[in-house]
């Protein structure tokens, strides 16, 4: 039996595979299809304070191994998600993180103090990186300083750890990602979608209403995975990567390059039990190998 | 716990733009309803990447079927699929047409748009099961996009089709078919599948008619179970406006709760 456990410091996963906001809901949507037990954790789709509608349709669009989606983040606002979902993913033995969104800083502090005096969370994900929010894709992790400012204010609101959600569109990841770390995250997550779109020639409209969405899946693994990589050589904080992985292999990719732990996103759209099954693949991975503790393969390219 | 299933494609017809796939799948031939829905990964690779959303077509046996267009990439490639290849399937899936309550005798009216016609076999052997008296509009663009005639025929179920070309049928549209009818067979339902420009035109008879229509609506969905939050249209119910997913609130939806975006008003 291999020992799949992961200490991030601040908080400890029975497994590094942790499902990835927006493609996993509420959490609730995935217990048809597997035992939520057995994941490291998952992260909630991003609250604001208030509900919010999202984007008009067209939100998705497929492009070649890749996802592009504007969603914009439509959701039921953390007042009901605290009444209506959360009471039932609290006695779930998993990690428990909620992925936080603000439209200006104070958003996001309120959002952290109305979840500070709710039980069974783990951790915050401080989404600072959505794409689709506004119009021309501009977000605070695009700019170290605004990164800087936000990571801080929630920091010194929040009761529990933090984890920032950094975006793939800049020009150096790991000087945004400095940057948190010096503002007092615990932990960054890495990659968001980057900023993409489509045409369709035929009526030479865009395939997306918000004509602007985030391009996810496995077209941006290698992309995703040189990022992370950049950040973790960096960082002395855990790094968490994300970016098209599908499969055990594609996991373990991220683990070699320094990431301490990975979230699965788009994967779950495709198979329901993504999840469950890179585990098992990184438990297979492990004994075929006789590596008795996944941990040690953490950040050790050759 | 709810699984993707592996399953072999057991028979193949093509005409010449539109496929008709069988599925061995007892279990969801056992619980399946018509208007329900599966997801089917086109490969087992990253391209294309996201399953489709496809409506059941019949339910034979252990047999599922499913009835699509070649259109994109996705069902083009779905297409090339042979008999004894094996399809991973997730379903069923959605809410069906609404089939609570006495049906004998009740005059049933099924109009299919092109690829549209896809759940309507489905429902209609379920509505003549039922003892209703059904009859379906089927209409396309020229004879070739009216590949199941002969089938709903087969079965004893009464077909009424058109064409744009009049190659076969009414010359025109469907709707225009159906409406030129409604005054000597007045339908107490209507179900209805097709593209949304006909849909629309379809709710607005039943709303002057004041006959209930449902309608299985078409949308572009990532995963078919209520995660990515991206089949959204706009609809009203219990009072709400807003975008509700289609994959869980339908794919059928009555046609009174449904907003149309402004190129169908």
């Amino acid at each position: 039996m291999t020992d799949l456990s992961i200490d991030l410091g601040f908080m400890k996963l029975k497994n590094p595979v942790i499902a990835a906001s927006g493609t996993f809901g509420y959490g609730i949507e995935f217990t048809p299809f597997i035992d939520l037990n057995h994941l490291g954790g998952f992260v909630v789709k991003g609250l604001y304070y208030s509900p919010r509608e999202g984007n008009p349709p067209p939100r998705l669009v497929e492009t070649s191994s890749g996802l592009i989606n504007a969603i914009g983040l439509q959701g039921i606002g953390v007042k009901r998600f605290s009444e209506e979902i959360l009471p039932r993913l609290i006695n779930y033995d998993t990690s428990i993180i909620i992925n936080v969104c603000g439209e200006h800083e104070d958003e996001y502090a309120a959002v952290v103090d109305l979840l500070n005096q709710q039980p069974g969370i783990a951790a915050y994900e401080l989404n600072i990186s959505c794409p689709n929010v506004k119009k021309d894709g501009k977000c605070p992790a695009l700019d170290p300083e605004t990164t800087y400012s936000v990571v801080k204010l929630v920091k010194k609101s929040s009761t529990r750890p933090i984890i920032t959600k950094l975006s793939p569109n800049v020009t150096d990841i790991a000087e945004i990602a400095f940057s948190a770390q010096e503002a007092g995250t615990d932990a960054v997550s890495l990659v968001n979608t980057f900023l993409a779109m489509a045409i369709d020639p035929n009526t030479r409209k865009p395939r997306l209403a918000n004509i602007l969405g985030g391009l996810s899946g496995p077209a941006i693994k290698p992309i995703a995975l040189r990022m992370v990589y950049q950040a973790a050589c960096r960082l002395k904080i855990p790094v968490i990567g994300i970016g098209g992985i599908c499969t055990g292999r594609d996991a373990l990719e991220f683990l070699i390059a320094g990431a301490r732990a990975v979230e699965i996103g788009t994967a779950n759209f495709i198979d329901p039990e993504a999840t469950v099954k890179i585990i098992d693949e990184l438990d297979n991975f492990c004994r075929e190998r006789k590596i008795g503790k996944l941990e040690t393969i953490i950040g050790t390219m050759k | 716990m709810k699984k993707a299933n592996q399953v072999i494609i057991t028979d193949r017809k093509m005409w010449k733009d539109y496929v008709l796939l069988s599925l061995k799948s007892p279990q969801i031939a056992s619980k399946a309803l018509p208007g329900q829905f599966i997801m089917i990964r086109i490969t087992p690779y990253s391209y294309p990447l996201l399953r489709r959303p496809f409506s059941i077509h019949a339910v034979e046996g252990e047999d599922i079927a499913i009835f699509f267009q070649k259109s994109g990439i996705g069902t083009n490639i779905l297409g090339m699929r042979k008999k004894g290849e094996i399809l991973d399937i997730l379903g069923p899936l959605g809410n069906g047409f609404g089939l609570k309550g006495d049906f004998s005798h009740k005059k049933t009216v099924l109009i299919g748009g092109g690829r549209g016609i896809a759940p309507l076999f489905f429902l209609a052997n379920s509505l003549a099961d039922r003892k209703a008296e059904v009859r379906t509009f089927y209409g396309g663009k020229t004879a070739h996009d009216l590949p199941l005639k002969e089938k709903f025929e087969a079965y004893g179920l009464k077909v009424f089709c058109s064409t744009e070309d009049g190659s076969i049928g009414y010359k025109g549209l469907i709707t225009d078919y159906f409406n030129s009818e409604i005054r000597q067979f007045r339908p107490d339902r209507i179900f209805a599948c097709g593209p949304d420009a006909m849909l629309k035109t379809i709710a607005d008879i039943a709303a002057k008619e004041n006959i209930p229509a449902e309608l299985s609506l078409e949308s572009i969905m990532g995963c078919g179970i209520g995660a990515c939050w991206g089949c959204v249209k706009h609809l009203k119910k219990d009072g709400l406006t807003g975008l509700f997913r289609i994959c869980q609130e339908g794919p059928v939806i009555p046609a009174d709760q449904i907003i149309w975006a402004e190129k169908h008003k």
